[in-house]
């Protein structure tokens, strides 16, 4: 279970070679990837994220410690950015490793839909018209609610 | 006296990314109602209790959990990582 926050840009490729590399015994590995994208009308000029240091590292750790108590995985990684961002650019990444498939599936799953409302992270969008917070949907909560009630072993 | 931290829009209604406050509130609803008699900026940052989230020393919680023993309470609106 490995976590990294950072401002640098990373190497989507790379980054799921070293995991692939390090992930043991799995037949199966997921990877997702969040990307900054561009906005329909005015043009997305840069992403800010603004994080809460400390409780970031604690609420992310929280959520892994969730996945793999979920899950009989051989590896997961969760990498997210912060700072300024622009269209294109990878934000974050979630990987996990499993023996077989439904496992790693649902545990990448799992971790997006936590990591979307229950990390501290807050996305401002700029464009030429100015600065605008992004809000947080009903149905990032919503998507929360499945995994409620027992867990779902792939 | 508690560490009061402000992320996302609440620290720009307010202008402060964190500051120093001396309570006798009890629960973080009592600290809620301090702030926001204080100036129209809180006023304003606290209209909606409803648009906000509140953690207490880093952990997530509710409007009406104590503070006693807590040195670290922060406000934000709901999350839009991943």
């Amino acid at each position: 279970m490995a976590l990294r926050l950072q401002a640098a840009a990373f190497d989507i490729g790379a980054e799921t070679a070293d995991f692939a590399a390090s992930a043991g015994a799995a037949g199966a590995i997921v990877t997702f990837t969040g990307v900054v994208r561009d906005l329909p009308g005015s043009p997305l000029l840069a992403m800010e994220i603004e994080h809460y240091p400390g409780m970031t590292e604690r609420a992310i750790a929280g959520i892994l410690a969730e996945t793999a108590a979920r899950w009989s995985l051989t590896a997961a990684l969760v990498i997210h950015r912060h700072g300024r961002l622009t269209p294109g650019e990878p934000i974050m990444m979630v990987a996990t490793a499993a023996p077989h498939r439904a496992e790693a599936f649902a545990a990448a799953e799992f971790l997006m839909d936590y990591l979307k409302s229950r990390a501290p992270f807050w996305k401002k969008e700029i464009t030429a018209a100015g600065a605008a917070w992004v809000a947080a949907k009903d149905s990032d909560e919503d998507a929360l609610s499945r995994w409620q009630g027992g867990g779902r072993s792939g | 006296m508690i560490d009061v931290l402000y992320f996302a829009w609440v620290r720009e209604r307010i202008g402060l990314p964190r500051e120093r406050v001396e309570t006798q509130a009890a629960t973080v609803a009592g600290l809620v109602a301090e702030l926001a008699a204080r100036e129209d900026r809180y006023a304003l940052a606290f209209a909606d209790p409803r648009s906000l989230r509140v953690a207490l020393d880093q952990e997530l919680a509710d409007f009406d959990a104590p503070l006693a023993g807590v040195r670290e309470v922060a406000f934000f609106p709901p999350m839009t990582g991943g």
